[in-house]
């Protein structure tokens, strides 16, 4: 479903060029999870952010189905976000000014693909039904995050990638956040590429590949 | 809902969660629209009144042949062109008093009327009949009906005992004008078979002698449409007008500007997750837009029912200065056209736009991986600071070439305008350099920390900073500029107003027994007679002041240049005085020759130019018995009365019973300058106004910027508290530091403000009135403006204060906290 090829991405730095990615190669089955792994400056975020249409990369294919993310314009990468990605970030990324409501049926909403007994469920099995009339700034860092994946997983993508969604929460909320989203994945029937640098939770995955250096080890 | 409404309503949620910030906005854009629409309100209404009075019966919407050189010509002339083939129909105008008051009296002759000489009033079969009548009719409009108490049927006469046919509304005429048939107004105002100009049905082509072969060359030719001189002589103070009003929009925007700004800068986080969740940048572009669109036409709205209060409080000052100032009837009651809210609204929205371009420039380039950093946006504006070094040089040129090289009003607003932007473009990186220098002078680490701070916070800070800064220069530019006025007027008032009693004769006889009277008695030191006359000058009209040969002017006469035994040569009538502002418009300097339209031929030379403050007419003064002798139309009925000033209150009372003068017709000099003062304030009162209401916009500015600054400056306060500073003591460096702001460009104001004087005396005032006065700086007031503003930062500044004083701990532990 996911297919990445020879992908290359460097950046401009006073002394040259710092090469990030060096021909990274990778695939995601349709319902498969994968966890992406490696040291701080490994090039993770970064394959991330690239796949997720959000930079350009500097040589090399994405391909999402039948979508080349490298090739489209800013307002169809923008499409494919809206309608076939979900996104989950360290730092939540919530929108402060929405109740908890809002912010999960939000891009369900703006992909005109909101499904309210989806939402019930997702809000019910996140643990998160009594908490739909408050504002982000009243939660935990746990409850925040498991609404940003109720969000990402609102659209029912294809794809969600999520970006160290663990990293602001302590180990056992960490545990549990990723195992609600693993089950989820699986419930909805879409894919997982999750960047951790913890082999714990990547073994919670269905499959891990590392990256070191810029290159797939 | 759709996908965009969806992004709407999460845009719009922004302000719910933030209603400070959203008032701020909506403050920022109805003060801007209030006070812009408010002045356009007052302008267009006196526009209407002059159309009015320009369409009633031809006075510039319709061609006309007007005299060359005098100020009438012989009736004879009407038979004379029609014969030829012009189709003219006759018209006699002037000025008769009715209970002291002048009115502007329109003979016509109804039948001849060109058609489309003027839709005020049309007059149809059943009418022209009642008009044509023996017993006539005079038309006036209601409004003035009511003020000289005359109802519909009403038999008035004039002050000079000349009857007037019954008063009959017409809503459509203009105010203070009365309209009658010829023959009527000829007789009130005793102008016997003279015509003031004909209207020409330009419309009716046919074939016609050349002009020059009926009337030689006593006739001129205006074309229909020609700007009126009403139009003319007020373009000037209408100008001025538009000229503040632009002022307190830009501060107003400056105010919008600073809220958007912070808006968006707040909501940068939320746009870019809007990014990452799939809308596009041209979809977020648009929503941005349709918010701003939205809330720009809440405040418009608001705005303008606003701009119609000020208006309509601000009228009748307007009102009054342009009767005072240039005789021009304007009505004190507003009229709204749909247009005019339609503006307001457009107004509004341009505004909104217009100050956030640059934030939404921004958020279409926005870099979608960069961090969530607040302050993003400041570093950028730092890299600013260059920029506007290098465009308030730019608008220092642009000043500086319109001075050099402009000639018109236009151009010496452009000279106001660039140094005003210069100098708001100039004061972020001059207080940048100003904190900087504090910052290496310090020793303490708080000290160094509050000027390295400040300078952190200038750049939220700026834009209300140069708000104030325009503000206060302007308060203290018009402030020196009305001061200088003020006392050069009084000086002059002092000058021109030499006599204890002045007073005008119902008619010549009169005249005569008064002044046998006042000749007669021991205790009176002098008679001054006077007249009036009008005449035109390259197409200008122009009044022609007759004095009496007399040590008293001789003495006290203003003048500001004049040639050796000038008040010999007036007496004789070989010289003649001229106002300031006529040899400015005609270009006339001392020994210049001038030819004078009057009855017969008239060439003077000019040997004084003296100083005519508040008229904005040309002026020429000549001995009273040249006057009469050559303007066959003058009477010599006003006089000036020397006496003793412990006399006066008898002399009057004595006057009043014996020759029933009354109302306007006696004054005792005190009365004659307190009404000249009371129409010069007026002549301020609206600029006092705005400038006011320009400090109050720019006050706002600061305390909102403050206030939406406060919850954004967190970050920085609290490792302040968290190393050992009280949340007591971090109020006051913050309330210190924010009035430290406030001072220095206070301070930088000041001098500003000088040169905004300068500017309105030397170049504004000059090219607009056509006079020039000397500028007088006044210590006092401008210490006083410099408390006023720390006032206001003040104030401004302590509801911010005393929030962060009471601030719970918890607020500013969560800054340490990831959750945040």
């Amino acid at each position: 479903m996911l297919t990445v090829s020879r992908l290359n991405k460097s950046y401009r730095i006073p002394s040259g060029a710092l090469s990030v990615l060096r021909d990274v190669n990778l695939q995601v089955a349709r319902g498969e999870s994968l966890a992406l792994t490696g040291e701080s400056g490994s090039g993770k975020s970064t394959l991330l952010h690239l796949i997720a249409g959000l930079d350009d990369p500097d040589a090399g294919t994405i391909l999402l189905d039948d979508a080349q993310i490298s090739s489209l314009s800013e307002n169809e990468r923008a499409r494919v976000r809206r309608d076939r990605l979900g996104l989950v970030f360290q730092q939540f990324n919530l929108i402060p000014s929405l109740k908890v409501a809002d912010n999960l049926a939000f891009q369900a909403r703006i992909a005109d693909r909101f499904d309210a007994a989806w939402q019930r469920e997702l809000a019910d099995r996140l643990g998160l039904s009594d908490l739909l009339d408050r504002y982000p700034e009243q939660l935990s860092g746990g409850q925040q995050q498991r609404v940003a994946i109720g969000r990402a997983l609102a659209n029912r993508p294809q794809l969600v990638l999520a970006d160290e969604p663990t990293g602001n929460l302590d180990e056992a909320t960490a545990d549990e956040v990723v195992q609600l989203m693993t089950d989820l994945v699986k419930a909805s029937g879409c894919s997982l590429l999750m960047v951790t640098h913890s082999m714990r939770l990547a073994s919670l995955l269905d499959r891990r590949t590392h990256l070191t250096g810029g290159r797939i080890a | 809902m759709t996908g965009g409404a969806w992004t709407l309503r999460v845009l719009f949620s922004h302000w719910t969660r933030h209603p400070m910030q959203l008032a701020t906005l909506l403050i920022g854009l109805m003060s801007a629209t209030a006070l812009l629409s408010g002045v356009q309100a007052i302008n267009t209404q006196a526009r209407l009144s002059y159309d009015r009075a320009a369409a009633s019966f031809g006075g510039g919407a319709t061609a006309m042949l007007v005299p060359a050189h005098a100020t009438t010509v012989p009736q004879s002339l009407f038979s004379d062109l029609r014969r030829a083939g012009w189709l003219v129909s006759p018209v006699v105008e002037g000025r008769v008093r009715i209970d002291g008051r002048q009115i502007r009296l329109i003979g016509i002759e109804p039948i001849s009327l060109p058609r489309g000489a003027g839709p005020a009033p049309s007059i149809d079969q059943a009418a022209l009949q009642k008009f044509l009548a023996a017993e006539g009719q005079t038309l006036i409009a209601p409004e003035t009906a009511r003020e000289i108490a005359g109802t519909e049927g009403a038999r008035l006469e004039t002050d000079a005992g000349e009857p007037l046919p019954p008063l009959h509304l017409a809503s459509e005429l203009s105010p203070n004008l009365l309209v009658m048939d010829i023959a009527w107004a000829q007789r009130a105002l005793r102008m016997p078979d003279r015509i003031s100009r004909f209207l020409l049905d330009s419309a009716a082509a046919g074939e016609r002698t050349p002009l020059a072969d009926v009337a030689g060359d006593s006739l001129d030719l205006v074309d229909a449409g020609a700007q009126t001189d009403l139009q003319r002589l007020t373009a000037s103070f209408h100008l001025n007008l538009t000229a503040f009003g632009l002022l307190s929009f830009l501060v107003g925007l400056f105010l919008v500007h600073s809220a958007i700004g912070l808006a968006f800068e707040q909501r940068l986080p939320m746009l870019r997750t809007l990014r990452a969740c799939g809308v596009s940048p041209r979809g977020l572009l648009a929503a941005l837009v349709v918010e701003l669109v939205l809330l720009a036409l809440v405040a418009g709205l608001g705005g303008v029912v606003s701009g119609f209060f000020l208006a309509s409080a601000l009228l009748p000052d307007v009102a009054a200065s342009l009767r005072g100032l240039y005789g021009a009837s304007v009505s004190g009651e507003l009229g709204l056209a749909p247009q005019w809210w339609l503006a307001g609204l457009g107004m509004s929205i341009a505004g909104a736009l217009l100050a956030a371009a640059h934030a939404l420039v921004k958020v279409f380039r926005l870099p979608l991986l960069a961090s969530a950093q607040p302050f993003a946006w400041q570093d950028a504006q730092r890299r600013w600071l260059r920029w506007q070094a290098v465009l308030a040089c730019a608008a220092f040129v642009v000043a500086a070439v319109c001075l050099t090289l402009g000639t018109s009003l236009v151009a010496a607003f452009a000279v106001l305008g660039g140094i005003l932007l210069g100098a708001a473009l100039l004061l972020p990186p001059l207080l940048n350099l100003l904190l900087r220098a504090g910052e290496g002078m310090s020793r303490r680490p708080v000290a160094m920390w509050a000027w390295a701070d400040s300078r952190q916070q200038l750049s939220g800070l700026s834009l209300a900073l140069m708000a104030l800064l325009l503000a206060l220069a302007v308060n203290v530019g018009v402030g020196t500029m009305v001061g200088s006025f003020e006392r050069t007027f009084n000086r002059w008032l002092d000058g021109r107003l030499s006599s204890e009693i002045y007073l005008v004769a119902k008619d010549p006889a009169q005249a005569a027994a008064i002044e046998a009277d006042l000749r007669s008695r021991p205790d009176v030191d002098a008679v001054l007679p006077s007249a009036r006359a009008e005449t035109k000058l390259s197409g200008e009209q122009v009044e022609v002041l007759g004095l009496a040969d007399h040590a008293t002017y001789r003495e006290f006469w203003p003048l500001l240049e004049f040639s050796p035994d000038v008040w010999d040569r007036v007496r004789d009538g070989t010289a003649i005085l001229i106002s300031e502002q006529l040899a400015r418009r005609l270009n006339l300097h001392i020994g210049d020759r001038l030819r004078i339209p009057s009855s017969g031929e008239w060439i003077a030379t000019v040997g004084g130019i003296y100083a005519d403050y508040g008229n904005p007419k040309g002026q020429i003064i000549v001995n009273v018995d040249q006057l009469l002798h050559r303007f066959d139309n003058a009477e010599r009925t006003r006089f000036g009365v020397r006496i003793a000033p412990a006399k006066v209150a008898a002399l009057m009372a004595e006057l009043q019973a014996r020759f029933a003068l009354g109302g306007t017709s006696l004054a005792d000099q005190a009365t004659v300058k307190a009404e000249s003062r009371r129409i010069f304030s007026r002549t301020f009162a609206i600029t006092a106004a705005l400038n006011a209401f320009t400090l109050a916009v720019a006050g706002t500015a600061l305390f909102t910027s403050l206030l939406t600054l406060g919850q954004a400056r967190l970050p920085q306060l609290a490792p302040l508290w968290a190393i050992g500073l009280t949340r007591r003591r971090i109020a006051g460096l913050e309330l210190l530091k924010t009035m430290l702001l406030a001072l220095l460009t206070a301070l930088l104001a000041l001098p500003l403000g000088i040169i905004v004087a300068w500017c309105l005396i030397e170049v504004v005032n000059v090219k607009a009135f056509g006079w020039r006065l000397p500028l007088t700086i006044f210590p006092a007031q401008l210490g006083q403006l410099l408390i006023v503003a720390m006032i206001a930062a003040l104030f401004a500044t302590l509801l911010p204060t005393i929030k962060l004083a009471r601030i719970k701990p918890i607020t500013l532990l969560k800054i340490f906290a990831d959750e945040r």
